[in-house]
């Protein structure tokens, strides 16, 4: 069988003084059946990545297949069996929620009723709301719906919870979730860690238009070699280099940026003591520290020596 | 039946986000007519005005001068009156009068202004009525092209019809289709396995839809307001009607296929519709263009229309004899529509 998704060298410029390599030789294969996340930065290439796959763009260079098939000479099949919510899903705004879906539902062979769709994304109060008068987070749900309504196989949503609330949050994953344990393929982006590691089977971090670590949430956060984040901030702000920590018990990497100290640690219990002691001998006092599990965001800011929100 | 039927969920879209936009509705049916209206008041025909003729009753033989006057007044642009001694001079000479008639031995004096035209125009006609009279030979047979089917009215309808076809099958479908390309919403049907024919045809009948209730309004107003008829079969006009929401629509799809912009697709209509105005025959007839050109403007869309609607409404012509325009057009809705379905963009 082949993957939902394989994407060989995959090159996107974008022509212009100077042109953007928004993609960079990207490489990926997603397997049915499989939920798999996309993490970078703002601009690392993951819309343009996602259009490319979807077939709203064309690779300036590289190799795509969906299901088996390629965009040349199967577009009408692939768009049959692919579900789609854009970064930012644009639809008339004199229509009403249910008229949209039923619209999109009119377009494939098969599906879901317009109102199982909106069901799903719990939008049913809204059904007869023109979209002009939905919330962001709503309209965020009906491109959602307008995704799922014709049952696709695989489903492509580009940051599909940015805006909602955290209860419409947990619904969406909900959705997803149950996508995926009927055997269909999800590949989505976004930017809350916890997200990627709840929902995704396996994640690629993108950075500059490349994959820069590729695997489960768990196997990517065992890289680092450590579990846990020591992070903290001296009174004062003084000028201490990272490298003096990095050497104690148990600490695998230090690092510092604008004041804040990161420490990624194995056992917390052997570090904070000989961290209190080291700060002691330097004649520092602590402003603030707090001991947690390390998270895909330390991943990124490990492989990168960035923080993934504001990476640019 | 239609549930799930894409051409017809894209037509329902159209229309509904049509009337749920008072103003568009306004300006797609009252502006025609409010410009009908105008123009109908502007070339309206003019009541025929009287001119006054003064006849000098106490002078030569009366049973003459009552002749002359039935004879005179048979005529129905003229007024006679009749005066005493010589105040047709002052009447004359203050305008109250165009013409006078005095009696003498030898015959009779006709005293007009030569300077006022109507007062010229008096002396004509009765000079005509009077010579008439005298000489049989040849006979004259007088006749008047004034009844309903050759006035102005009944020629700038046809036009006024053609005219809203054209900017209604244009401008409904090239601003919608560029408005919706700067609202990015066709990004997302893109992304879809909806048929990019269906879109296209979608918007071109629901732009029909619009149209042909538009243009039979404008004729109902001209019937009512000016009486304008139809001397062909109302089929006849109707599926010319139908035929030329079509062309012009699809020619709408080829001129909005590619413009990003709004003022583009502007620009592009104007050009396209403006030359067509002009040379079209919409206001006078477009044959009054040198023979040179003729093949040219023959070959318009909007020629073809106006002709073919005039054949119908004023000559009583039927489909068969007006194949030619008929033929025109349809070529101009098709061969567009073609293009434009290859080179749309959709982004
Ligand atoms: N149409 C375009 N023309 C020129 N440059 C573009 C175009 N689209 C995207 N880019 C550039 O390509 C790069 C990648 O953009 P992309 O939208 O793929 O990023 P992203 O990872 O989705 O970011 P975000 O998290 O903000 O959504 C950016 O530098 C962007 O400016
Ligand atoms: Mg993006």
């Amino acid at each position: 069988m082949p993957p939902a998704i394989l994407c060989e060298n995959l090159v996107k410029t974008f022509p212009g003084r100077p042109p953007v390599e928004a993609v960079k030789g990207l490489n990926l294969t997603v397997n049915i059946g499989e939920c798999f996340g996309l993490l970078g930065p703002n601009g690392a290439g993951k819309t343009t990545t996602l259009e490319i796959l979807e077939g709203l763009q064309d690779p300036t260079s590289g190799r795509v297949e969906i299901l088996g098939m390629n965009w040349a000479g199967q577009a009408h099949i692939i768009r049959q069996r692919i579900g789609i919510s854009l970064q930012e899903t644009r639809l008339a705004d004199k229509l009403t929620v249910r008229e949209v879906v039923t619209m999109f539902r009119s377009f494939y062979p098969n599906g879901i009723e317009a109102d199982e769709a909106i069901a799903r994304v719990s939008l049913e109060e809204k059904a007869r709301s023109y979209v002009v008068k939905l919330s962001g987070g709503q309209k965020q749900r009906l491109a959602v719906a307008c995704a799922i309504v014709g049952d696709p196989d695989l489903l492509f949503l580009d940051e599909p919870t940015t805006g909602l609330d955290p209860q419409s949050r947990r619904q969406l994953w909900d959705i997803i979730k149950s996508f995926r344990d009927a055997g269909k393929t999800v590949m989505l982006t976004t930017h809350y860690m916890d997200e990627a590691e709840r929902l995704c089977d396996r994640v690629a971090v993108v950075d500059k238009g490349q994959v820069i670590a590729l695997g489960t949430p768990n196997e990517l956060i065992a890289r680092l070699g450590g579990q846990n984040i020591i992070e903290f901030s001296l009174d004062g702000d003084p000028a201490l280099d990272a490298d003096r920590f990095s050497k104690l018990p148990s600490v695998i990497s230090a690092r510092v940026q604008t004041g804040q100290f990161g420490l990624t640690v194995g056992e917390p219990h052997l570090a904070l003591p000989a961290l209190m002691n080291e700060l002691q001998r330097a004649g520092q006092s602590l402003a603030t520290l707090n001991t947690r599990h390390a998270t895909l965001e330390d991943v990124f800011v490990n492989l990168t020596g960035r923080q993934l929100r504001d990476a640019d | 039946m239609f549930r799930y039927s894409p051409l017809f969920q894209l037509m329902m879209a159209r229309l509904r986000e049509f009337y749920r936009e008072p103003a568009a509705v306004f300006w797609v049916y009252c502006f025609p007519l409010l410009m009908a209206m105008a123009l109908g008041i502007a070339f309206r025909d003019r009541p025929i005005e009287r001119i006054t003729v003064d006849i000098r009753e106490d002078a030569g033989s009366s049973e003459a001068i009552t002749k002359l006057k039935a004879t005179l007044a048979a005529d129905e642009r003229l007024e006679v009156k009749g005066v005493t001694g010589d105040e047709w001079r002052k009447r004359l000479r203050s305008g109250k009068t165009s013409l006078a008639i005095v009696a003498t031995d030898k015959g009779i004096e006709l005293w007009d202004e030569p300077n006022r035209p109507e007062s010229v125009l008096a002396r004509h006609a009765v000079e005509a009525v009077v010579y008439k009279q005298v000489s049989k030979e040849p006979a004259v047979d007088e006749h008047h092209l004034d009844e309903t089917g050759s006035r102005y009215i009944d020629f700038l309808l046809p036009g006024l019809l053609g005219m809203n076809l054209m900017g209604g099958g244009l401008w409904g479908v090239g601003y919608v289709l560029a408005d919706m390309r700067v609202r990015k919403l066709l990004k997302r049907f893109l992304a879809t396995p909806m048929k990019r024919r269906d879109f296209l045809l979608s918007i071109m009948f629901s732009r029909m839809l619009f149209t042909v209730p538009e243009v039979c309004a404008l004729l109902l107003f001209g019937y009512v307001m000016f009486d304008v008829k139809n001397a062909g079969s109302v089929f006849s006009l109707l599926t010319l009607i139908i035929l030329g929401a079509a062309s012009f629509s699809g020619l709408g799809l080829l001129v909005a296929s590619r413009a990003k912009t709004i003022e583009t697709v502007s620009g592009l209509m104007n050009l396209v519709m403006l030359p067509m105005y002009i040379v079209s025959g919409v206001f006078f007839s477009s044959e009054r263009f040198p023979e040179a050109v003729q093949p040219i403007i023959q070959a318009l869309p909007l020629t073809a229309m106006n002709d073919a609607l005039r054949g119908v409404m004023l000559e009583g012509k039927t489909l068969m004899e007006v194949r030619g325009e008929i033929f025109v057009l349809a070529g101009w809705g098709f061969v567009p529509f073609i293009i434009a379905l290859k080179i749309f963009r959709w982004r």
